[in-house]
């Protein structure tokens, strides 16, 4: 059944070669999975989208499993989910799992994008497949935030209604919008029907767009810490055994660390207010979406004007969509960008700084920070990225993955 | 070709319609739409809170300086400009000016601002506050600074009596 790349595998199992011959999923496994030509230079940043992956597995399972027990009612929603925690076998561990999933399904996603953008993964002939991660990123959002809602405690309601009011702000179709949102005058059952029918329908989408995305990823091969593409076979590794077991290591320590959360602090990365039933007549003092919209939260309120700040939050994300075409320099990874390197650090604590700012309350110095930070960020995307690629002058490249590699094993 | 794909774009048009329609308030949505209120044992400087269509009410008997306060105000310091005379006219044409009734959601993102409770804060003036993010409105309640970019609606309202008010 091995076999060197590029001749068809032969099966022995005289079932799978009969399947194979008429859908040749086994071939294909073989092709992508087993014998498919990997940079053999990876570091652990590289684990990030296996991990996301099952991060997304487990957040369908769990979320499926959730879902029998859910009461999509204003009435009942609260209720159910108690009832899920308390009474239902097991419910408060599917729960925990599908809560802090949620949350390290961001964390892996964010390690990704990172990754993907210091070592300049979406540049040529990567556009594409970065274009499709951004997609994915977006639905996780969308997906994520209705997920939030479901719940029905104070911060789902008013969660729900800060950020269905952002569409308010686009002028002339704005308020027809909300309403189709909403289905009523304001965050109300029906709107947490569509919601609940929606949050159930993304995921999948989800997976559809992932599939795309590793398909894209398959023509030409993963970028490497290097950036250099893979000149011979001297320069790869058959993706299995090698990076199946790297990657399933990566997988193992990350979800030692999630079980952790999941087992020990479940509730550590919510809000308390969320454990109290929906008020529509009150608003808590202080509304914050869950952490892993906080930058973009703070970029939305750096701005004191409303339609200013949502499209300052969209724009936000819209920048990513053309990063591959910003970024002017020809060399992908920042290794050899001696000044790249050091603004993409800055980039991360600017992004962080945004955290802490979406976290607090819009008052004091935390308004002027929110501020020169949004304008950090959108000069790093706008300004930064397409001068700096014209005037920085890179490190000498090595002359390929195995030079590079084995002169570092040789100091 | 161009006929049929014309045609074609119409078909699609009107089955999609039905789709989007449906996303629109239904009809017992729609079917809760007024309130009456008696505001008879609402004292002076005080001010209540009731549901309409699922979003609060604010009712505050103004007092008189708060009113000279709103009348005062020059149109020029307003982002959104609206006289407060305006703003206290049933849809009889009856000016109340102690009767300040609007729909307690900040024009900009939605929250309910603070300022109808006894110990609220009301913002720098003296109308309502909304923490989320920090938009102060005036004793007329309207937009004196922050993010929202509107004054605080009014609702259709009509006295019947002097003490008995139909919102909606």
């Amino acid at each position: 059944m091995a076999s060197s790349h590029g001749t068809p595998p032969v099966f022995n199992n005289k079932v799978i070669a009969w399947i194979d011959h008429r859908l040749p999923i086994f071939s294909y496994i073989e092709k992508e999975y087993h014998t498919f030509p990997t940079p053999r230079n990876f570091n652990y940043f590289w684990n990030f989208g296996a991990i996301a992956t099952v991060m997304l597995v487990l957040m369908i399972a769990t979320g499926v499993v959730l879902a029998t027990n859910y009461t999509p009612h204003v009435l009942m929603a609260f209720d159910s989910v108690e009832r899920i925690d308390r009474d239902v076998p097991q419910g408060w561990l599917i729960r925990d799992l599908h809560m802090n999933g949620a949350s390290f399904f961001f964390i892996a996603v964010y390690v990704h994008i990172f990754r993907g953008m210091y070592y300049g993964s979406y540049k040529a002939p990567r556009e594409l497949l970065w274009i499709l991660g951004v997609v994915i990123f977006l639905l996780m959002m969308a997906t994520a935030f209705m997920g939030y809602v479901l719940p029905w405690g104070q911060m789902s309601f008013w969660g729900a209604t800060v950020i269905t009011n952002l569409f308010s702000a686009i002028p002339v179709v704005g308020e027809s919008i909300v309403t189709w949102l909403w289905g009523g005058f304001a965050v109300d059952n029906p709107t947490l029907n569509r919601f609940f029918a929606l949050h159930y329908l993304l995921p999948f989408i989800i997976v559809a767009v992932v599939a795309l995305h590793v398909v894209a990823l398959h023509v030409h091969g993963s970028n490497n810490p290097t950036g250099i593409d893979p000149k011979g076979p001297q320069d790869t590794v058959p993706f299995h055994p090698y990076y199946t077991m790297k990657d399933g290591f990566g997988v193992v320590v990350f979800l030692i660390v999630f079980a952790g959360f999941a087992f020990f602090a479940p509730d550590y990365m919510g809000h308390p207010d969320n454990y109290i039933p929906a008020d529509p007549l009150v608003t808590p003092a202080h509304i914050v979406p869950e952490w892993y919209f906080l930058p973009f939260y703070a970029i939305l309120r750096a701005i004191p004007d409303k339609l200013g700040g949502v499209l300052a939050m969209f724009g936000a994300i819209a920048v990513l969509f053309i990063l591959p075409w910003l970024d002017t320099s020809r060399v992908r990874s920042s290794t050899f960008r001696p000044i790249y390197k050091w603004f993409m650090l800055v980039l991360v604590v600017d992004v962080v700084v945004l955290g802490f700012c979406g976290a607090n309350p819009p008052e004091g110095f935390w308004v002027p920070l929110s501020q020169v930070a949004t304008l950090y960020y959108f000069f790093h995307f706008l300004i930064l990225l397409p001068v700096l690629g014209k005037i920085e002058r890179p490190l000498p490249l090595p002359p390929s993955i195995a030079d590079s590699v084995l002169k570092k094993k040789a100091v | 070709m161009v006929a049929t794909g014309a045609l074609a774009g119409v078909g699609a048009a009107a089955v999609a319609w039905p789709f989007i329609n449906n996303l629109n308030p239904a009809a017992d949505t729609l079917a809760l739409s007024t309130v009456e209120v008696n505001v008879q044992p609402i004292q002076v400087g005080q001010a209540v809170t009731v549901k309409w269509r699922g979003k609060p009410v604010f009712i505050r008997h103004r007092t008189p300086e708060e009113i000279k306060e709103a009348e005062a105000v020059p149109m020029s310091a307003l982002p959104d400009p609206e006289s407060d005379n305006k703003r206290v006219t049933d849809s009889a044409k009856k000016v109340r000016p102690e009767w300040l009734i609007m729909i307690g959601v900040c024009t900009h993102l939605g929250c309910v601002p603070l300022g109808n409770k006894p110990g609220d804060p009301k913002g720098e003036y003296g109308g309502w506050f909304c923490p989320c993010h920090g938009s102060s409105y005036d004793t007329s309640g309207r937009i004196r600074k922050g993010p929202a970019p509107k004054n605080l609606e009014v609702p259709e309202y009509l006295f019947s009596t002097d003490s008995l008010v139909r919102i909606g």
